[in-house]
């Protein structure tokens, strides 16, 4: 399995509103998290849901976000997260240094 | 007050043989519920399944069954079991699906993982999007994992739900909320209380909650 990210790189989840049987919450998007895990490649949920095979499966990574990242007004800690399964093709590398 | 005419009775049965001589109201049938879309559909397509011949009727029994007979107490065995041997605990964390099969307790091709709670870190499980949980392990979810309430309240503000489960974590541990979005499905391995180190795997087993595994709780020793 090649995944398209490493574990401990900084990403960024696709602002994106396609229609259809999508997985990524709506909360997390446009955010910025750290891949915590590699959960393996599985069949793509968005065209399984409309009786297609899904055969192109995708990588799917474990993304950690700091809840005040997602939250502005997160009324915890700074170190409370939050872990949530996305798929590669919803999300993009981060530049360093970038805001 | 007229049985007869008033409207708000019409549902309430005397019970003239029973010694409190007061009504109650007639507990209604299955039937009487309204059927919903969904449970028709499901039915509909069970049907068909069995009539084209793709699955037998015995199969969806079976099945059902199966799913029937998961139950919170499968995950505290694992629990325990962890707890009581390291060398098992570090096979769960690496493959939780074969660590359950060395106890008997066969998962399906659905990837469980366990999430270590540490005195850094408390785990708490929730699917944002349905209701996704190790039923495998822990059977049915509770009503109220399934409710939007939690679903949206528990990624927003997870020390505020924990505290109404009467959990409170100290500020200075990480609360870390697992949104189960996706193919694999989380189960909380809670941490071992403190004073339970004569207690036997079967006594350990029997502090663990369904809710211990979901995050919303921590087990306590016996008082």
């Amino acid at each position: 399995m090649s995944a398209a990210f490493r574990i401990g790189q900084r990403v960024r989840v696709r602002r994106a509103f396609p229609p259809g049987h999508v997985r990524t919450p709506f909360y997390a998007r446009g955010h910025d998290g750290v891949i915590d895990a590699i959960a393996g490649d599985f069949a793509n949920p968005e065209e399984l849901a409309y009786g297609r095979g899904g055969e192109l499966r995708r990588a799917l990574f474990r993304v950690r976000f700091a809840q005040r990242d997602l939250w502005p007004d997160y009324a915890g800690p700074p170190q409370d997260s939050a872990v949530i399964d996305i798929y590669e093709h919803w999300l993009e590398p981060v530049e360093e240094g970038s805001p | 007050m007229s049985r007869e005419t008033s409207a708000e009775t019409v549902n309430i049965v005397p019970h003239v043989h029973h010694d409190h001589g007061h009504p109650h109201p007639k507990q209604p049938d299955l039937e009487d519920q309204p059927v919903r879309y969904h449970q028709l559909m499901a039915e509909a397509v069970g049907e068909l399944l069995i009539e084209k011949g793709i699955i037998a009727a015995d199969e969806l029994r079976r099945t059902i069954e199966d799913i029937d007979s998961r139950n919170p107490a499968m995950g505290a065995r694992l629990v325990a079991r962890a707890w009581v041997d390291p060398a098992f605990k570090a096979r769960m964390l690496e493959d939780f699906n074969a660590a359950a099969s060395e106890l008997g307790i066969e998962t399906g091709a659905i990837p469980i993982r366990a999430l270590e709670s540490t005195p850094e870190v408390h785990h708490v499980v929730c699917c944002t999007l349905c209701s996704c949980y190790p039923r495998m392990v822990l059977g049915l979810p509770p009503d109220w994992y399934k409710a939007r309430a939690y679903r949206s309240r528990v990624i927003r503000e997870p020390r505020a739900v924990l505290r109404e489960f009467g959990t409170i974590v100290p500020d200075e541990v990480e609360v870390r909320v697992h949104d189960s979005t996706a193919d694999l499905r989380y189960m909380v391995l809670p941490m071992r209380p403190a004073g339970t180190e004569g207690l036997s795997e079967n006594q350990l087993a029997a502090l663990v909650t369904r809710d211990c595994m979901i995050g919303t709780a921590v087990p306590a020793a016996p008082s």
